[in-house]
């Protein structure tokens, strides 16, 4: 695999940039662009989870110093993830055996990117026409009391002032960690929507939580799939980690110049592309119809 | 030119000789052992061979052909097929090579196709559309046509990723019995051991047949971090997520605002 070195470098600073405006992990830019540049789909997924866990790592640093972690609330979220992980991996690795690994990485990223991207301009276009009119921004939240809040098992989790059933809690980090392994994303922008809308986790606690359970659930992807399909490239990943960490710093920086709701349009915007930019990739007829798979040795 | 003749004369007399045939041959390699080193931008390693007529054998008035076969350690590979399914390009068929060469080189002085008949090209194995390459079809294996459009596919993308090759100039000879060819190693020359087969041919027949080995091992940085990789995942994982968790811990120092 030769791929020139600044390109890579350059990726990881763009992309850096996006997540630390919008204080996402930035996987599901990372690993497409990857994908893009012509690096097996399978090894693209399993480093890019170490590069996110560094640059989650970062992150959660920063808002445990500021004490907006809910670390009972990750712990939850993560006993589910972990299981959620392992059983990515295994789905995985069984998909790769099939050879129809690269099309269920592209289907899913075509799906999900496409219908949390439509979501995320639909309200941020909303935001758009009521400051236009006048009216705050914001749109409050309906009721606090969902179906959500019926289940049995409850549990008190006294950061976040929340008291809500472990079961969505578990439900939500399963979801979260099978994504995670098979597309190779952090999941930040799907957990944060999630916590807020399901659970009704305040803002404060809700973007350090999600680290947490990133970093933890990304740590244990890359070791997970270093050990079932040793396609982690340590040196790849490296290259991706200094440019993201390097990027998110300016980024951060100039997220906070801009409004939320702007910043959510733009983001959906970002996602909804690259989705499209998936769907491309899987309608158009390939240059190669043609590829080989390494099945072992002798 | 003055080493090259010291190398042949240290030579005559312990070469490989076929049995049942007229003719001598004997070669050498510039290099038996190819060291990869993490700069390494691929090699044309050197093979130099003379040609002694028997004693009863008389001159050869057409001249000789000689094809020099090169292959590397032995890989399963698995060749897909995408087409089109309900609007998407999904991996639809599938083979499987078994035990091919992971590199592959056919040298020649002129054309395989030109040397001799292609009933005799086919028995010999000479050149990349008679090589013997091993498919699984069910539970057997068996030798492909070289017109499957697999097969086809599979040399295609092998030639493309410069591990497979068939140069049809890359023997030359420097008087009418003794010859030099350059077998060109790619950058990612694949690791383990390499056999050389060198065929003699005159008038569209085999007369002649010598062996050679070499081999590529890798050294440096790259190498060690590949064979990480694959030897102990667990420690290459904790590893790699060790030096993810640095990254990060660096980076909240470094940049830290408050």
């Amino acid at each position: 695999m030769s791929v020139n070195v600044f390109v890579i470098l350059g990726m990881g600073l763009a992309v850096g940039f996006i997540s630390g405006m919008f204080g996402i992990g930035g996987g599901f830019l990372m690993t497409p662009l990857l994908i893009f540049t012509g690096i097996p789909p399978a090894v693209a997924v399993a480093s890019v989870s170490s590069h996110i866990a560094a640059s989650s790592f970062t992150g959660a640093i920063t808002y445990w110093r500021r004490n907006a972690l809910d670390l009972a609330l990750a712990a939850m979220l993560l006993s589910a993830g972990i299981v959620g992980t392992a059983t990515g991996v295994w789905v995985f690795t069984g998909l790769r055996a099939l050879d129809q690994l690269d099309l269920v990485i592209g289907l899913s990223y075509v799906t999900l990117l496409s219908v949390v991207g439509a979501l995320m301009i639909y309200d941020g276009l909303r935001a758009e026409i009521r400051t236009h009119q006048g009216m705050p921004a914001t749109v409050r939240r309906p009721g606090s009391h969902t179906w959500v809040h019926g289940l049995p098992l409850k549990m008190r989790f006294k950061r976040s002032k929340i008291y809500v059933s472990v079961i969505p809690v578990w439900a939500i980090g399963f979801v979260i960690g099978f994504v995670g392994a098979i597309m190779g994303i952090g999941g930040g922008f799907l957990l944060v929507p999630m916590l807020i809308y399901f659970l009704r986790v305040p803002t404060a606690t809700v973007i350090g939580t999600s680290m947490v359970l990133t970093l933890i659930t990304m740590a244990s992807a890359t070791v997970m799939h270093a050990v079932t399909n040793h396609l982690v490239d340590a040196i790849l990943a490296l290259i991706l980690m200094v440019g993201g960490v390097i990027g998110a710093q300016f980024g951060a920086r100039a997220g906070q110049l801009m409004r939320g709701e702007r910043l959510r349009l733009l983001l959906g915007l970002l996602v909804f592309a690259v989705g499209l930019r998936f769907a491309y990739e899987l309608a158009v007829r390939p240059d190669d119809l043609y590829s080989l798979r390494h099945v072992g040795s002798g | 030119m003055r080493r090259a003749l010291i190398l042949l004369l240290a030579l005559i007399g312990c070469g490989a000789q076929g049995p049942a045939l007229a003719e001598r041959l004997v070669v050498s390699l510039s290099n038996h052992q190819v060291l990869v080193l993490s700069n390494f931008v691929g090699e044309d390693l050197v093979l130099f061979g003379t040609i002694e007529p028997d004693a009863q054998t008389t001159a050869r008035a057409s001249g000789y052909d000689l094809v020099v076969t090169v292959t590397g350690p032995r890989e399963t590979l698995r060749t897909r097929r995408k087409e089109r399914v309900l609007g998407l390009w999904v991996n639809v068929d599938s083979r499987e090579f078994v035990r091919v060469p992971s590199y592959l080189a056919v040298l020649s002085n002129r054309p395989v196709g030109q040397i001799a008949a292609s009933e005799t090209l086919r028995r010999l194995q000479l050149g990349l559309d008679n090589f013997l390459l091993t498919q699984r079809v069910g539970f057997d294996l068996a030798d492909t046509v070289p017109g499957d459009p697999f097969r086809t596919a599979f040399v295609r993308l092998e030639t493309q990723a410069g591990r497979y090759s068939e140069l049809a100039s890359a023997v030359r000879f420097l008087t009418p019995s003794v010859f030099r060819a350059a077998i060109p190693l790619p950058a990612d020359a694949p690791v383990g051991s390499y056999t050389v087969d060198v065929k003699l041919l005159a008038d569209g027949a085999l007369v002649g047949r010598a062996n050679s080995e070499l081999s590529v091992s890798k050294a440096g940085i790259e190498q060690y971090l590949a064979e990480a990789a694959r030897n102990s995942g667990l420690l290459y994982g904790l590893a790699t997520t060790l030096m993810a968790l640095l990254t990060g811990w660096i980076a909240s120092i470094v940049f830290r605002r408050d």
